[in-house]
């Protein structure tokens, strides 16, 4: 069973095993508008939480994605880098931005479950 | 990732595009004009030379094979062309222009009398300087008034835009800092600043740390000096900032800076507001640009190039850039080179010669035939302007800092929000949509970036009390039909009566098209 969490920064996290998948979430890109951009880190680059990792851009804003968690990044979506698009369609499916092998899964317990995360977003 | 709080629909949506046809695409006498490729041919050519001599060749093989490919057009082709595009252009000189944060305002005709004389307009810059120790010198006395201006010791003004003074101030600093041997690498930024502030310091290789604002749209000296430390080199700090608010606690805020080791860079884009009122020097700041194209009445963007001049503190003022001028006896001498710049340590230099010398003559001019008084009095106004504006529009649209009755004053630019649009099918881009239709240029919109839905507007003194009158006439008609009208399509579907219906931005920045290619090369490719 995968573990969901959220980021007030706005990025979700699905963690199976050591595993984190990272992307943006559905209120943050109906925040931003149609996404036109977007980078995604080199695989084997070592982060650490709260670092500026990916680059999202719409037509009136450009954002730094962060990791939440730190690790290794050992997947991108070279999808989402090829069709930005993908992530106002599916932002928090298909337009996942990254994978991180986590070496501290003690961070998770500073994020939001979603409940927690919905809330904050009503108010952000 | 950070979070832009704000909605702006940058595809058309719903917009329909029904709109009256003609033949030709033509409205009226408002031609849809084509590209200048698809008007002129290359076989043709608008004027009769006579066939070239045959020469030989001395470029090695490396001479051009096959046609330029330039399209040839008469000369009233050519004409008709670019005076048609140009009539599409809206500026300044067509009607009033609002934009907040940009300080539109005229662009006197004596200015460009002035820069136009032959003793200045006919000057090469490589001349030798003995030549034009006049335009030397007007360079000083331009110089000398920025200066007093400012209250600041020195002056930079080769760079050529406020974002490249930003760059020249912050080079400065860095340069500064390196003196020292300190090692910071941290800017501070605060939410509202204009983009080009975080864009400066992550350009020079800083990392930004933006500054939250209080509830009432200013920086407090609390937030600062929590954010401050041996890592920090420098804040960069828009007064009046980009809400059109007034850093009341900025002095606080200079004094904190210093006393952590870092340096104050003031933002200088509205000074508009406050020329003759306060002098920025005073207020413990180590550098700041000045818009000559924003506050010195020089024209912006296309209609001439800008001019970003920048103040100095002592701290600073060894590290400003070549070229400067020093009087040497009776003569003025543009120092050029490091080797002659005694011990100043310039950075380095921004500019290949001397800066925008048709701006300084424009800015000079300005300042000389409006006296001190006079700009004083141009602030006075520009402040007075926006704060009519804001009182007549207040019981309509909501101000995110205008306090509980929204009567607390603004600077030289009134900042509204979206809450007054909510729940009207209304956005802040089609209210602004809706301003073309009326004739006039919008505000800024969903700039500063810390308010939702924000329009931003800055009359400027140039405009009369006659012209603000219809202004806010016409804003009160549509925030009335917003709020009360039956029908929404004046906005949703606006703009109706530009060459142009609503553009699709989405589109253009997923798949722009940057070039022209000949039909046959275009089919090729595609
Ligand atoms: C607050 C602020 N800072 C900096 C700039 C940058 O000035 P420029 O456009 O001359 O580069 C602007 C201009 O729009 C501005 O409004």
């Amino acid at each position: 069973m995968a573990i969901e969490k959220f980021s007030k920064d706005h990025e979700w996290i699905r963690v199976e095993g050591d595993i984190a998948t990272i992307g943006i979430t559905v209120h943050a890109q109906d925040q931003l508008g149609d996404v036109v951009f977007v980078e995604v880190p080199e695989v084997g680059r070592k982060v650490s939480a709260e670092e500026a990792v990916a680059v999202v851009e719409s037509v009136k804003a450009a954002s730094d994605v962060y990791s939440p968690l730190t690790g290794e990044v050992i997947e991108a979506n070279a999808d989402v880098a090829s069709t930005p698009g993908l992530v106002n369609e599916d932002a928090e499916g298909k337009a996942w931005f990254f994978k991180v092998r986590l070496s501290n899964p003690a961070e998770l317990d500073a994020l939001m479950d979603r409940a927690a995360y919905d809330e904050f977003a009503k108010n952000g | 990732m950070a979070m832009n709080t704000q909605g702006r629909p940058t595809a058309p949506g719903t917009v329909s595009s029904s709109e009256i046809t003609t033949f030709t695409g033509n409205r009226g006498l408002d031609h849809e004009e084509p590209l200048i490729f698809e008007i002129g041919d290359t076989g043709r050519t608008g004027v009769d030379l006579p066939s070239a001599p045959k020469a030989k060749s001395r470029l090695g093989g490396l001479e051009r094979k096959a046609e330029i490919g330039l399209p040839g057009l008469t000369e009233p082709e050519t004409m008709r062309h670019y005076v048609r595009l140009s009539r599409k252009n809206y500026a300044i000189d067509s009607g009033l222009y609002p934009l907040g944060s940009c300080t539109m305002k005229h662009n006197p005709r004596l200015n460009e009398k002035m820069a136009r004389l032959p003793g200045i307009g006919d000057i090469h810059p490589l001349q030798p300087q003995s030549t034009v120790q006049g335009a030397i010198q007007l360079m000083e006395t331009l110089a000398h008034y920025l200066m007093e201006l400012t209250g600041m010791p020195a002056v930079s003004l080769s760079p050529k835009a406020g974002a490249h003074g930003e760059l020249c101030g912050m080079l400065a600093i860095k340069a500064a800092h390196e003196a020292k041997g300190s090692k910071r690498d941290v800017v501070l930024v605060p939410d509202s600043a204009h983009g080009t502030n975080p864009a400066t310091a992550a350009f020079m290789g800083y990392r930004v740390k933006p500054i939250p604002a209080m509830a009432d749209g200013t920086v407090s000296a609390e937030a600062v000096r929590a954010a401050l430390g041996p890592d920090v080199a420098a804040i960069m700090l828009t007064n009046p900032n980009t809400c059109g608010l007034f850093e009341r606690e900025i002095v606080e805020i200079a004094k904190a800076v210093h006393e952590a080791g870092a340096y104050f860079y003031c933002d200088g884009a509205n000074f508009n507001a406050i020329v003759g009122k306060v002098r920025p020097g005073d207020l413990g700041i180590d550098a700041m640009h000045i818009n000559l194209h924003k506050t010195f009445s020089t024209p912006h963007g296309g209609g001439g190039p800008g001019a970003g001049p920048v103040v100095l503190s002592a701290a600073l003022a060894p590290y400003a850039p070549l070229p400067f001028i020093r009087k040497d006896g009776d003569k003025l001498l543009l120092v050029e080179d490091e080797g002659a710049a005694g011990d100043a340590k310039p950075f380095g230099r921004l500019t290949a010669f001397h800066g925008q010398m048709g701006m300084y003559v424009r800015a000079l001019t300005y300042m000389l035939s409006h006296g001190a008084d006079g700009m004083r009095q141009a602030s006075e106004d520009a402040v007075l302007s926006a704060n009519y504006i804001r009182a007549s529009l207040k019981d309509l649209m909501s101000q995110p800092f205008g306090g509980p009755t929204g009567d607390r004053p603004c600077m030289h630019e009134v900042l509204f929000d979206d809450s007054w649009l909510k729940d009207t099918g209304v956005t802040t881009l089609d209210f602004a949509k809706a301003m073309i239709d009326e004739g006039y240029h919008p505000m800024t919109m969903y700039f500063p970036l810390v308010v939702h839905g924000a329009m931003l507007i800055e009359p400027t003194e140039s405009e009369s009390k006659q012209s603000l009158d219809q202004f806010i006439g016409t804003l009160r008609f549509l925030a009335n039909e917003a709020k009360h009208g039956n029908d929404k399509s004046r906005f949703t579907e606006a703009p109706m009566l530009a060459p142009r219906r609503r553009l699709d931005e989405t589109k253009a920045a997923r798949e722009p098209r940057l070039r022209w290619r000949p039909p046959a090369a275009k089919a090729a490719a595609e």
